[in-house]
């Protein structure tokens, strides 16, 4: 126990700290650049930024991932925000912390693996587009110095990498281009407009709401939704991480970190957050592998803005508007083009769909939901094919059935016998199929009665041991199975 | 006579003429012990997890990419070993090499323009420049 506490914190001390350190520079923008999303002050996501990092870095199941406020649940929290207010914002992070709790408890977190890759591709998507739409309000109808600003922006981030490595392009073109702004005095909105920055550690206190049941409805539906975005790409971060370091992280204990932190981030005026897999992907490749990396990059970014908070608030928007183009871009899966042409038509479909629905009612959960339910009834159409062919022999007729035999698939099982017959042997073969259900049975019982009204003897055969089991249970004919069924 | 060789392969049809040119090397002595190295790319693991359809997958379909090496070695009766790297995949070899001393390095050329090799940057030049070993680029 204490051995392996000492591996995940301590084994890796130096690279965790200066990978941390990147970090936090790379959350700066992005926790300011979310809160303004979800339409509250910059310090509910720096705040949210700092205390789900530093709690996760303790209770989380995925040592070296970065979790923080995040783009898919500030999309999420927009209309609660607008219509109830900051308060219920928090409730609602506390009770999204207690229902991912839950999920971990009860091992619900596992089933996430269901979640089929055309869901996730289109996940991954419509958020990298809801963000830049996010985005998109800020800028249009600006000045022309503004959209300077942006592409300028863009240049430096894109082109910069290539010559500096170690510092973060992002944070140059933040301090160089703020640094313009002030000295040449250009009029442009910067993110003091839209909130300001209070240069503290965070308070406990509870959200002022009524505790009654008319609040819980209200914000039941956000946390709902927001429990699950957040342990969906929390988990699919944790799998990236575990690919990128050849390593296992316990998911279960992933969840309940996840609830953890979002419960104590609502008590202290922070927004509900998830892992980011941009950030653990910087993480990682800054040499980032141990818990510590994940503490000091919560730490390191409250101290940067408890130092530098009234630098922070002059940061012009068009240069935090360029940081969260590159941030979409990066986050966009640009294979889903290939994907499209080269997967099967039903699964591009979905993906689609995800998409669409996504962008169109503004809401991840829901288009991931429908593009769950909507590849559950292709899965199922696709397996309810059921092939049946027939032939003579020695007079007798054979009918091979290929294919899974229940609910979805009776009708066509039924449909293919022709019981105009009279007087013959009938052979049915079940040795490439399986039989599931009792409406599975049913039919077969149908199939059999029907053949007998007419005179004829039905023989099943080549039913497997379980399919065999659960005929003999269910069948109102006794001794079915057996070798020969006379009439 | 070269001794421990290692074949770097990225699954490409590059990475096998490097591999017909590593199994001609290797025949010339029997002692001969060669390492295929092949690293799992950070930047495509995002890429790779999205679309994979879980972990077994991922790692049968990467197990796949060295599969027509494997074989060819197998059919020369070459023994060879495979590890798996991590990382970005010049400087991942590079230090791997460093680590483990070899005698020889032998690796397919991608053959990018100059265009290609300054957005996306040479693998194999940087290994050149930065490896305490002879290296052989095969193009």
């Amino acid at each position: 126990m204490l051995e392996r506490m000492k591996k995940e914190w301590f084994s890796n001390v130096r690279a965790d700290i200066l990978a941390g350190a990147v970090v936090a520079l790379a959350l700066i923008p992005e926790a300011i650049a979310f809160s303004i999303i979800a339409g509250v002050d910059p310090m509910v996501g720096l705040y949210a930024s700092f205390i789900i990092a530093v709690t996760i870095s303790f209770v989380g199941g995925r040592p070296g991932m970065i979790s923080a406020a995040t783009g898919a649940m500030a999309l999420l929290m927009v209309p609660l925000v607008k219509e109830h207010g900051l308060d219920y914002l928090l409730a609602a992070t506390i009770l999204t912390g207690i229902i991912q709790i839950l999920f971990g408890v009860f091992k619900i977190a596992k089933l996430m693996k269901f979640i089929p890759r055309a869901v996730m591709i289109g996940f991954v998507n419509s958020l990298a587009i809801l963000v830049f739409m996010a985005q998109v309000p800020h800028i249009l109808g600006e000045s022309m110095v503004t959209y300077l600003f942006v592409l300028i922006t863009l240049v430096i981030v894109y082109m910069l990498p290539r010559f500096v490595k170690t510092i973060p392009a992002p944070l140059i073109a933040i301090i160089a281009l703020t640094a313009v702004t002030l000295y040449a005095g250009i009029d442009m909105k910067v993110v003091g407009d839209l909130g300001g920055i209070t240069r503290s550690l965070p308070d406990f206190f509870i959200p002022n709401v009524p505790f009654n049941l008319e609040m819980l409805a209200i914000i039941f539906p956000y946390s709902i939704a927001l429990a699950i975005v957040g342990l969906m790409e929390s988990l699919l971060t944790a799998s990236i991480v575990d690919d990128m370091t050849g390593t296992d992280s316990n998911k279960n204990k992933e969840s309940k970190g996840q609830g953890m932190a979002n419960i104590i981030t609502g008590f202290f005026g922070g927004m509900a957050g998830c892992a980011m897999i941009g950030q653990s992907v910087i993480n990682v490749k800054s040499g980032g592998r141990g818990r510590l990396s994940t503490f000091v990059a919560g730490l390191f970014l409250i101290l940067l803005i408890i130092i530098f908070g009234n630098l922070v608030v002059q940061i012009p928007m068009p240069v935090l508007v360029g940081i969260m183009i590159m941030v979409c871009i990066g986050t966009f899966d640009w294979s889903s083009f290939t994907y499209l042409r080269k997967a099967p038509r039903t699964d591009a479909f979905v993906m689609l769909a995800t998409v669409i629905i996504v962008v169109a009612t503004h809401d991840l959960s829901k288009g991931v939901i429908a593009g769950v339910i909507l590849s559950t009834i292709f899965f199922v159409a696709k397996i309810a094919k059921i092939n049946i062919t027939e032939k003579v022999i020695n007079s007798n007729i054979h009918f091979d059935i290929e294919g899974q035999l229940f609910f979805a698939s009776v009708e066509d099982f039924i449909d293919a016998f022709d019981f105009t017959v009279i007087e013959k042997n009938i052979v049915i073969n079940f040795s490439e199929s399986h039989i599931w259900d009792d409406s599975a049975v049913g039919a077969i019982d149908k199939v059999i009665m029907k053949y007998r009204e007419n005179n004829n003897s039905v023989m099943i055969e080549g039913l497997d041991s379980t399919s065999k089991k659960l005929v003999e249970k269910l069948t109102i004919y006794p001794a079915l199975t057996g070798s020969k069924t006379s009439t | 006579m070269y001794e421990k060789l290692l074949l770097a392969v990225d699954g490409s049809e590059n990475s096998l003429r490097a591999a017909n040119e590593a199994v001609k090397i290797a025949s010339l002595n029997h002692q001969c012990q060669i390492e295929i190295v092949y690293v799992v790319d950070y930047s495509k693991s995002k890429n790779d997890i999205l679309h994979a359809q879980g972990k077994e997958e991922l790692e049968f379909s990467r197990r796949k990419k060295l599969t027509p090496v494997e074989e060819l070695f197998s059919s020369k009766n070459i023994t060879y070993k495979v590890s798996i790297l991590r990382g970005e995949p010049g400087p991942t070899i590079i230090t791997y090499v460093n680590a483990n001393g070899y005698d020889l390095v032998i690796i397919g050329s991608r053959g990018l323009n100059s265009l290609q090799e300054m957005v996306l940057g040479s693998v194999s030049h940087k290994i050149v420049k930065r490896v305490n070993c002879p290296v052989l680029i095969v193009k």
